[in-house]
């Protein structure tokens, strides 16, 4: 047993140090007949050399992003990670490190956070941006709760083209928060007409933009009639790289804005660990969720940096704090950070930019396919289109013609029959011409079928 | 409920400084500027084509303002980080002795397995059938979790220990709504997390605390007093944070389920219990794990974290979406209520995606390495190691609740430091210049001063005797009057102490440009 | 000349007509150590006695004020949000969190007087 460094002579002579006979009698206080003598009913203790055989078996039997022409999106996004991020994040001080209670050994971990912090502000065109929360759709969650706490109102108008699972997260705090939520139908070609169900006693607008469909919004006409009615905008982005590219929620009015952060740094493995950005007008910090770093120095009057207004939080607040949130999702936003870094604005632009032309590239080339149609008038990486018949079987038919085509749309709600022969289509700096030229031969084949 | 700790924020004067030179650093030790100070927008350390002309689809929508985000080369960035990773303490490190956290080592083997391309390299809503390897793995974690607390239902999709509290009180929330009932109060024991009341006040509960006995346990009778049809849950954690087996859970369990309602139990210290006590047989309804203490999953700085929850039969129909059910020769997830089981209800769903695999991978590869005798061992080895540092320290150190067995942590309190003008944080500050993180401090807050260790079965015995030794040595060096050790320290870190009330009455909360000098006239 | 009263929980309130004066004693801003935050409530906001009318925050607390009697809010201590330090500094003068307009001046005779207050805080420390 490798990880266990006790040998059976340390626990006999640790045992006498305490003065009992044997380890079950620290046990004593567990009810009689709960305390169990036998190890469990599990397979017993082994070596790295089978544990990798197994894993490696069941690892073996998934079609990996990188083995065949892949356009899967909708709220994960696959990216190149440079080499480095992985290397810098798997170092000891970060990866073994805990929550920086004791910052004077954990300036590390504070310098990254305020870092990431600033990064985020920026991308976002915020003004403060809290350490991170666990992924967009937890973060889209918060932000409702705290826009309620700020307008001491308790319903959220959820746009129709909110991601689902986001709508769905945030529909379950609000139910069982005894919070009303009103959610219109998608409107996939991107045309919502929000402002109608906005009333005083709507606490905040959900919008999502880049939407799910792909379709990208100027968020300053909704912005206005939320604030006309004393509600909050709340943004949510779900590909952190757009932000390159497509003007920030923060210069079109939102007051809060959350994100999915996965896109830099972090793989995408099967659905989490994710990063939640979170971002808000200075005005509203002290309602914020989650952790905050800040400077400050130290007595011998060196920068220095801290988690601060802490007495938002559920440790001090208890029953009273801004959210019950306690870990952040550090490791992950630190790669975010380093990606960031790595990239710098203009390799940033330049990524965003690839991006769009491989998307741009890709929706031309599959519109032409008879039979299918493209809906959109504007996108950055993602865009939807519609396929005769029913689209999650077609995007069957193209995984076993080995290319990973895209999300149908019933996968995420198959409540809208009316739109189950839509399929989200993603493409990123990853995919090559001969990629697409594999996806528009594949569903060409497919339809013809 | 005042501050009784009355520990100030704002350091004192600090002695004579130590010798400069002319960059600040200290050898090994760089002091590393922001990136916002030594990198530039136009540098970037990654090559990436520029596309071919086209025409952009955007809109009006193009982003076109300098958004001001610093680059750096590969080489600069790679001094950048490691040389702030040179500034923080890690389990890898030393002893890491916070009580409640279960630093543990973190296998390396996870790291390897979780980066097989298998595991991270697809996407959650790629079609089923290209993951059947996936939906394995998660189901043979959920066999070992199911097999571990003696429970027969999980929700694997909460993303850390307070996401899965949420769960568990929401599912105990949705039960009672489909029996027609709205209970409006949950009981608390006054040494609980402050995560627990935070959650129940979330979903609208009154948080109703409990006292706790002198010995740090809760008392049923206490309990039964505070029950009745408004009740909906009491949460527990077993042990508590006192670090003390709760002997009377049993009699809770079943007086809160004679009253209608449930027993939450906040699983945070399982790691004195696996392999040895199974929750289910407690009478337990619902436990979050966190697999970032008992599984190994590493802290990474804050996170992030898993927290699964498992789920008595009687809270079984409510687990949330997504989440797999075992058929022949396979696993289907579960997506949608209209595809869930006959008889199940989900209560809804609690985050996009299916939840954090990359921790699975992780928890499984430690679980299959301990095996079910090595998960027994080493819950062993935890409380074997607490109860050897209490026996090292009990001479020295106040026990709030005598000198008893504890599980895997022990409490002590500041008793022992009265008179000696030197304070609970003072003693955490001076073990770090002995080069120890300290335990936790001032939590529970049901003691005054706490000090709560928790060594975790990780250290070896000659680890612990260091620690020990060193602990005396400081516990004597504070009753002969060396104040200043304690108050003057940490001085070898590389930061003092922190004026933490600037911080909080003048918020810096990122950096900004600097003004542009204003123009001098000529 | 008004004088001070003093709750249990160390709140102060001092009568001038029938406007009172609230804040926290000179005792509770030592126990909290340094003030980085007093979170005031809304101008109309009506409390009963005993009821919570502000937070005040420390760096690693926050505490709960409440009303020493009923009244209606009619001034809030805007100084406090760019100073907190006041309330450390002068937590019985210019470190007043409140002004209520006071529902029924009775409700001050059962609280302490200074004398009584100072006896009550030697008991308990």
């Amino acid at each position: 047993m490798r990880y266990l460094p006790l040998t059976p002579e340390d626990r006999c002579e640790m045992l006498a140090r305490i003065g009992v006979h044997d380890v079950d009698a620290l046990f004593a206080d567990v009810p009689a007949g709960k305390l169990r003598r036998a190890p469990p009913d599990l397979p017993g203790y082994r070596g790295e050399i089978e544990i990798e055989r197994l894993l490696g078996a069941m690892a073996a039997k998934n079609v990996a992003a990188g083995t065949a022409p892949f356009f899967v999106g909708c709220g994960a996004y696959r990216h190149h990670v440079p080499a480095t991020v992985d290397h810098l994040v798997q170092r000891s001080e970060f990866l073994t490190s805990y929550t920086p209670y004791q910052p004077e050994i954990a300036q590390g971990t504070l310098q990254y956070l305020f870092e990431f912090q600033t990064q985020v502000a920026m991308l976002t065109g915020m003004e403060v941006a809290n350490a991170s929360m666990y992924d967009g759709s937890t973060a889209a969650a918060e932000a409702v709760l705290m826009a309620h706490r700020i307008t001491k109102r308790r319903k959220a108008l959820l746009a129709g083209n909110l991601h689902p699972h986001y709508r769905e997260t945030i529909a379950t705090v609000s139910r069982l928060a005894d919070d009303a939520v009103i959610t219109p139908a998608p409107q996939p070609a991107g045309r919502e007409d929000l402002a109608r169900l906005i009333d005083d006693t709507v606490s905040c607008v959900v919008v999502q933009t880049p939407d799910v469909f792909g379709n990208l919004h100027d968020l300053s006409v909704i912005a206005a009639s939320a604030h006309a009615a004393g509600a909050l905008l709340i943004a949510v982005v779900t590909e952190a790289v757009s932000l390159g590219l497509v003007t920030a929620p923060g210069d079109m009015g939102a007051d809060i804005v959350v994100a999915e952060g996965q896109s830099l740094g972090n793989p995408l493995t099967f659905g989490g660990p994710y990063v939640g950005l979170f971002a808000s007008r200075q005005k509203y910090v002290r309602q914020m969720p989650g952790r905050l770093a800040g400077e400050t120095v130290d007595v011998e009057g060196r920068r220095s940096y801290v988690l601060t207004l802490s007495a938002r939080e559920q440790h001090i607040r208890r029953e009273k704090a801004t959210s019950n949130i306690c870990t952040n999702s550090g490791l992950c936003a630190l790669a975010f950070s380093i990606h960031l870094t790595l990239l710098g604005e203009a390799g940033l632009r330049r990524l965003a930019r690839l991006n769009h032309a491989n998307a741009v590239a890709l929706a031309d080339a599959l519109a032409r396919v008879p039979g299918v149609t493209l809906l959109n008038d504007t996108f950055f990486n993602e865009f939807t289109i519609r396929v005769p018949g029913d689209a999650a079987q077609v995007i069957e038919a193209l995984a076993r013609k080995g290319v990973l085509g895209g999300v149908p749309f019933a996968r995420l709600d198959p409540s809208r029959s009316e739109l189950a022969d839509l399929i989200v289509v993603a493409a990123t700096e990853v995919n090559t011409p001969a990629d697409r030229e594999a996806y528009v031969k594949a569903l060409a084949e497919v339809i013809r079928c | 409920m005042l501050n009784r700790e009355g520990r100030p924020t704002t350091p004192p004067a600090a002695a004579s400084a130590t010798a400069g030179t002319f960059t600040g650093n200290r050898a090994l030790r760089i002091e590393e500027a922001l990136i916002f100070e030594i990198g530039r927008p136009e540098v970037s350390g990654v090559d990436i084509a520029e596309p071919n002309k086209f025409a952009p689809r955007l809109g009006a929508l193009e982003r076109t303002a300098p958004i001001g985000l610093p680059g750096l080369s590969e080489p600069e960035t790679v001094r950048h980080y490691v040389r702030l990773s040179r500034t923080n303490y890690g389990i890898d490190s030393g002893i890491y002795p916070l009580g409640s956290c279960t630093m543990k080592h973190n296998p390396r083997l996870n790291e390897k397995l979780a980066r097989l391309p298998g595991f991270a390299d697809v996407h959650p809503l790629q079609p089923v059938s290209t993951v059947p390897g996936a939906l394995e793995l998660i189901g043979e974690l959920a066999r070992w979790l199911i097999e571990l607390t003696g429970m027969p239902a999980l929700a694997l999709s909460p993303k850390a220990g307070a996401h899965g509290e949420l769960c568990g009180i929401m599912a105990i929330k949705a039960a009672l709504a489909a029996r027609g009932e709205r209970r409006s109060a949950i009981l608390v024991p006054e040494s609980a997390h402050g995560t627990n009341p935070a959650t129940a006040a979330l979903l609208g509960y009154r948080v109703e605390p409990v006292p706790t006995r002198p010995d740090g346990t809760v008392d049923v009778n206490e309990v039964k007093q505070r029950l009745s049809g408004d009740v909906a849950a009491i949460m527990l954690t077993n042990p508590n944070t006192c670090g003390l087996f709760e002997r009377d859970i049993e009699d809770i369990a079943e007086a809160v389920h004679a009253a209608g309602a449930f027993l939450y139990a906040d699983g945070a210290n399982f790691n004195a219990l696996m392999g040895r006590v199974r929750p289910g047989d407690l009478g337990i309804d619902a436990m979050h794990i966190n697999l970032h203490k008992t599984f190994s999953t590493p802290h990474g700085g804050g996170g992030p974290g898993a927290g699964p929850v498992a789920f008595s039969a009687a809270l079984a129909p409510f687990v949330p979406l997504p989440y797999l059910v075992s058929e022949p020769g396979r696993w289907r997830l579960v997506e949608h209520a209209g595809d869930a089981p006959a008889g199940a209800q989900p209560f809804g769903r609690l985050t996009a995606f299916h939840g954090q695999m990359g921790m699975f991978v992780r928890a499984l590869a430690y679980m299959l390495s301990h095996g079910g005798d090595g998960l027994k061992q080493a819950a062993e080895d935890a409380v074997l190691n607490a109860n050897y540092v209490r026996a090292g320290l009990a001479d020295v150190m106040s026990l709030p609740y005598g000198d008893r067995a504890c599980m895997h942590e022990v409490l002590f309190d500041d008793e022992w430091l009265h008179g000696t003008g030197i304070t609970t944080l003072d003693f955490a500050k001076a073990m770090i210049d002995e080069g120890f993180h300290p335990m936790t401090v001032y939590f529970p807050l049901v003691v005054h001063g706490a000090m709560l260790i928790e060594p975790t079965e990780s250290e070896s015995k000659a680890a612990l005797d260091l620690f020990i030794a060193t602990l005396r040595d400081l516990a004597f060096a504070a009753r002969r009057g060396e104040v200043a050790r304690f108050t003057e320290a940490p001085r070898y870190a590389p930061r003092r102490r922190l004026d933490e009330t600037r911080a909080a009455r003048q918020p810096v909360l990122r950096w900004s440009a600097p003004a542009p000098k204003a123009e001098v006239a000529e | 000349m008004a004088s001070i009263r003093y709750t249990s929980d160390h709140e102060w309130i001092r009568l001038d007509g029938d406007v009172g004066t609230v804040g926290i004693s000179d005792y509770a801003q030592t126990q909290l150590g340094d003030v980085v935050y007093v979170e005031l409530p809304a101008i109309g906001k009506k409390v009963g006695k005993g009821d919570e009318a502000a937070v005040v925050e420390s760096v690693k607390a926050a505490s709960e004020v409440y009303a020493p009697v009923s009244g209606e809010v009619i001034a809030v201590n805007t100084e406090l949000d760019g100073a907190p330090a006041t309330v450390n500094e002068d937590a019985e003068g210019k470190g007043w969190f409140l002004k209520l307009k006071v529902a029924d001046a009775a409700e001050l005779e059962s609280l302490m007087d200074e004398a009584q207050y100072k006896a009550f805080l030697e008991t308990i420390q």
